[in-house]
């Protein structure tokens, strides 16, 4: 019976292209080693500014925002493309739309957006707002980019064999739909000449801070969050095999998250010139996120019940299930400092950066590391992944990293922030601006040591990687511990 | 439960559930920025602010072009410690011609925003060359090539026009005498007084001490030497600054 039911739907199942994801997937894994070997470099940079190098395409202005969009556009739109693209065809029961040639086009397009981007950086042709650095002509391409991907996943969710969109597509829908309109308004500009990179930006002032913050908070909200959570919702109850904790959260959940977002840019603001009435907007938005957020967090964990046991042996499933662990901490972290008293403190500091790094590395690499690892076997048909030791070596190094990073940027971004403000017995400030950067200095150094066991762990799952895709498997110990009833047997 | 049964609609339609979805996500947006352009008291009514003189928005442009912004703000807040090291608290108005803006997010390195007139244009020059020669514990990268480097300004005219179609009040003159402009402020012998008539406050004669070239060095120190100087607080009553 079971057997049969197997054959009929083998026969039934449409001719996924899985070429396409299978690009988009090594994309992935190049691109972030690019990001994380940028990120550990500007790392050092802040920490011995020798590394500088004297050179004006190596400094630290021009390679941050080579960082940050490797990160963010190259590695984590890589990811979300290539699971978007792997989740809506299974889904949907359905090939994607427009064929070979689309998808392809939306391949090598996006690279060329991505490498359009960051040559322009290292060349000083930004915009000069953070995130949405490309300068007109590249933001053009990837526009052109973008709609292409929304017809090809939306025509497949328009030409699918089920009745139910799945909720990980809606997740996937929405950010592919909001993240248009947030490129589309944000990089109004209007180029000097027709020929020359420069533009200059619609907004000005007050109205560019907020308008540039919208896009800003909401590329965190839906490309690395709404996106992610499209990747949860399929790859956490694939690879622990069970269903969705609660289908009628999920409604809840998807709805209260996109629509409370778009209000909490800001809090990037607070007790700047914005006016004081969109800051408190701002704020409130930004405390309210945090229900959606955990709703979705409890949504993630709770799917692994009853295979609570699966952690102990299946480390790529513990890279799923910490993710979101990280994605609850840094949706908590978020809104407590959007309130403007913690703000006051918090802003213009290290524990920024910290609390986006915790949300980045934890849960949004995580969470692609476990996709990474479910796709890979089952892309290239390999039996199962080269080795799961590696996999178990790659989660630690990784969880070190992130552990000393964050650890380091909160206490230099709280302590900078403390001594910016402190005052002496006679009323001066305590400090001077460069005594805090000198104090700050052994903590830039534990952050780019956080930094170099992050990289070395994404080395270690390239190597591993690789040698799944060749068909290797390495001879290895099941993982399965011995079940603790044989330990609690008493002795005779 | 009604809400499954309902939502059954939305799931099962995909038309349904995209135009829902772009509906959800615009409302945030459409609330908060259109009334920032609306409301007049937004931007406070001070006098003073100008646009940037040719040689400055030139400076401004490297200052982009380096990423300046990754590690300084340009945006004081109302904070006792921040109008004691920085100066008063920035305003609305002070950055209404800046396209983009440049308040940043965070402070690596000290807040910019009243920068100008602070330091000599020698202390500036050598900072930027090799900040470690006048601030040993700086971690600031160097930028000696800026000296070495001639301005690239042939297009300034274009620079001024495309402000002008997005909003920025250059004159016709301002425009006319772009070039003009744009070589007299950092020259030492340069019509100082036409150009200040036209900029008020700039800072004028040569910045990076070699007064036969105009280099990005100059540019960029002209632009620095501007920040938070146009707008003159004795003049400045409390009520004119409530948002």
């Amino acid at each position: 019976m079971a057997a049969a039911g197997t054959a009929l739907l083998a026969a039934d199942r449409p001719a996924y292209n899985e070429d396409v994801v299978r690009l988009f997937t090594i994309a992935t894994v190049f691109w972030g080693v690019v990001g994380f070997l940028a990120g550990t470099f500007i790392a050092f940079q802040l920490a011995y500014p020798a590394l500088n190098l004297g050179l004006e395409w190596t400094t630290f202005g021009r390679l941050r925002p080579l960082h940050t969009s490797a990160v963010i556009f190259a590695f984590g739109g890589n990811a979300l493309l290539a699971t978007s693209l792997y989740v809506v065809q299974r889904t949907c029961r359905a090939p994607l739309f427009g064929g070979p040639l689309l998808a392809n086009f939306l391949f090598w397009g996006y690279q060329l957006f991505i490498v359009l981007a960051a040559s322009g950086y290292v060349m000083g042709i930004t915009e000069g707002r953070e995130y949405a650095e490309p300068e007109w002509y590249t933001d053009l391409w990837l526009t052109l980019v973008w709609v292409v991907y929304l017809v090809v996943f939306f025509g497949t969710i328009v030409t699918r064999k089920e009745p139910h969109i799945y909720v990980a597509n809606w997740f996937y829908l929405a950010f592919i739909v909001t993240i248009a309109m947030l490129h589309i308004v944000n990089n109004l500009s209007v180029p000097v000449s027709f020929f020359g990179t420069k533009s200059y930006s619609l907004f000005a002032g007050v109205q560019d801070a907020l308008t540039q913050w919208w896009y800003g908070h909401n590329a965190v909200g839906f490309f690395l969050t709404a996106g992610f959570l499209g990747m949860m919702y399929y790859f956490v109850p694939k690879q622990a095999e069970r269903p969705v904790y609660s289908y009628r959260l999920s409604i809840i959940h998807f709805w209260a998250l996109i629509f409370l977002y778009i209000w909490a840019g800001p809090h990037h603001l607070h007790f700047t010139a914005l006016p004081d009435w969109a800051q408190v907007l701002g704020m409130t938005f930004s405390v309210m996120l945090w229900m959606p957020s955990w709703g979705g967090m409890i949504n993630g964990l709770m799917t692994l019940r009853g295979a609570w046991d699966k952690l102990r042996y299946d480390p790529v499933l513990r890279f799923l299930v910490v993710s979101v662990a990280f994605y609850g901490m840094s949706t908590f972290e978020g809104p407590l400092m959007s309130i403007r008293q913690v703000n006051a403190l918090s802003h213009y500091t290290d524990w920024t950066v910290g609390h986006v790094h915790s949300g980045a590395l934890g849960w949004v690499a995580f969470v692609s590391f476990g996709a990474v690892y479910y796709l890979v076997p089952r892309l290239w048909k390999a039996s199962r992944l080269y080795s799961l030791k590696l996999v178990e070596w790659h989660f630690w190094i990784a969880t070190m990293g992130i552990v000393l990073y964050i650890t380091a940027m909160w206490v230099s971004g709280i302590m900078q922030g403390l001594m910016w403000r402190s005052y002496d017995a006679l009323g001066f400030l305590q400090f001077s601006f460069i005594e805090t950067v000198e104090a700050m200095h052994p903590f830039y150094v534990i952050r780019a040591l956080g930094g170099v066991l992050f990289t070395t762990g994404s080395l270690i799952m390239v190597y591993n990687l690789w040698r799944t895709a060749r068909g290797d498997v390495r001879a290895e110990e099941e993982m399965v511990l011995k079940p603790a009833i044989v330990a609690a047997t008493p002795a005779e | 439960m009604s809400i499954l049964s309902s939502h059954e609609k939305v799931e099962t339609r995909g038309f349904l559930l995209l135009v829902l979805i772009l509906i959800t996500v615009s409302i945030g947006g459409i609330v908060e920025i259109a009334p920032l352009f609306t409301i007049e008291s937004t931007i406070e009514k001070v006098q003073g602010v100008r646009p940037y003189s040719p040689l400055e928005l030139m400076g401004r442009n490297i200052y982009i072009r380096e990423g300046c912004y990754n590690c300084h703000s340009q945006m004081i807040r109302p904070f006792r410690d921040e109008a004691e090291r920085y100066g008063h608290y920035s305003l609305a108005a002070e950055s209404m011609y800046d396209h983009p803006f440049q308040w940043g997010s965070k402070r690596t390195g000290p807040d910019l925003a009243r920068v100008g007139g602070k330091y000599s244009n020698q202390w500036q020059v050598a900072h930027l060359i090799d900040p470690r020669s006048v601030v040993p514990e700086s971690i600031m990268p160097p930028y000696a090539f800026l000296k070495d480097r001639d301005l690239q300004a042939s297009d300034v005219v274009d620079h001024l026009k495309t402000l002008r179609t997005v909003g920025v009040p250059y004159t016709d003159e301002q425009i006319q005498n772009a070039k003009a402009d744009l070589e007299a402020q950092a020259a030492n012998d340069g019509d100082h007084e036409a150009l200040l008539a036209r900029y008020p406050k700039a800072a004028t004669g040569d910045f990076d001490g070699q007064p036969d070239r105009l280099t990005e060095m100059d540019a960029l120190v002209a632009y620095l030497q501007v920040l938070g100087r146009m707008v003159d607080f004795t003049d400045v009553r409390t009520e004119d600054l409530l948002q």
